[in-house]
């Protein structure tokens, strides 16, 4: 089964196989439909994220695309010397990739944050956080959708 | 029509240092820009892109919201109690107005 081909290249690079394995486990046969990717790459510089560091919380099947609940939280200390500045989330086959963009400093105490989506489709949801030394983490969660909630 | 926010401190009071939890709810159509009406014509992007939350004027979380988003947008997250004073969100919408409110923060 052929699937996400052009991410699993654009991550290969880096991580590796264990990036790779992310989406390869959770993604559906077809290609990325959308943006995500180019925004992935646009929000990293081009830099291949990392595995790890992100809670992606999402419930495995969402019973209205229209509000799907979603917390993100990223392990850090938060303090002056190490911090996430930025997190990213993209779904992978929504209309538009792009959901939010999260910004902390050390003044959130925590990177975390939760508010409520729309996914028109089961799909990925991709959150990819940025600290202050550059470094780039990346996980994704496979959310499925009974009820597509894009108005559409 | 004035929209008021809707915002949660989980406490009023808070030791220097401490996380205090806040939590918001706004109500907004956020229009994708996707619907079509009943004549078939498409309803126009109408979102709040925009979300910023200061503590004593300084700024201690903030969002970009995009068109996925759900309507009336709820938005929670913390925040490290370092001084007293006012807990300011503001969402701005596309056409540049913005909803603002505030609740206060004393911290010893």
């Amino acid at each position: 089964m052929t699937s996400n081909f052009n991410r699993r290249q654009a991550l290969a690079l880096g991580a590796g196989a264990m990036t790779a394995a992310v989406f390869g486990a959770s993604s559906s046969p077809a290609l990325a439909k959308n943006d995500a990717e180019e925004a992935i790459k646009k929000f990293t510089g081009g830099k291949t994220p990392v595995l790890g560091k992100i809670k992606l919380d999402l419930p495995e099947i969402a019973e209205n695309g229209n509000t799907v609940p979603m917390t993100v939280t990223v392990e850090s200390p938060m303090t002056e010397q190490s911090h996430v500045t930025d997190v990213l989330i993209v779904a992978d086959e929504n209309p538009r990739s792009g959901v939010v963009t999260f910004h902390f400093s050390p003044a959130s105490g925590v990177a975390e944050a939760n508010t409520r989506i729309r996914l028109a489709a089961t799909q990925d949801v991709i959150a990819v956080a940025k600290m202050n030394d550059g470094s780039v983490f990346i996980a994704s969660k496979q959310v499925k959708v009974t009820i597509g909630g894009c108005g559409g | 029509m004035a929209v008021k926010p809707r915002i949660k401190l989980d406490k009023k009071e808070a030791k220097k240092g401490d996380l205090v939890e806040v939590k918001a709810l706004v109500s907004h159509v956020m229009e994708n820009g996707l619907r079509r009406d009943a004549s078939g014509n498409v309803v126009p992007r109408k979102i709040l892109n925009k979300f910023t939350c200061t503590v004593a004027g300084k700024q201690v979380f903030a969002a970009d919201f995009e068109t996925a988003i759900s309507a009336n947008p709820y938005i929670q997250f913390k925040f490290k109690a370092q001084e007293s004073g006012p807990v300011v969100l503001t969402w701005t919408d596309d056409d540049g107005s913005t909803i603002v409110g505030e609740e206060t923060i004393t911290v010893t």
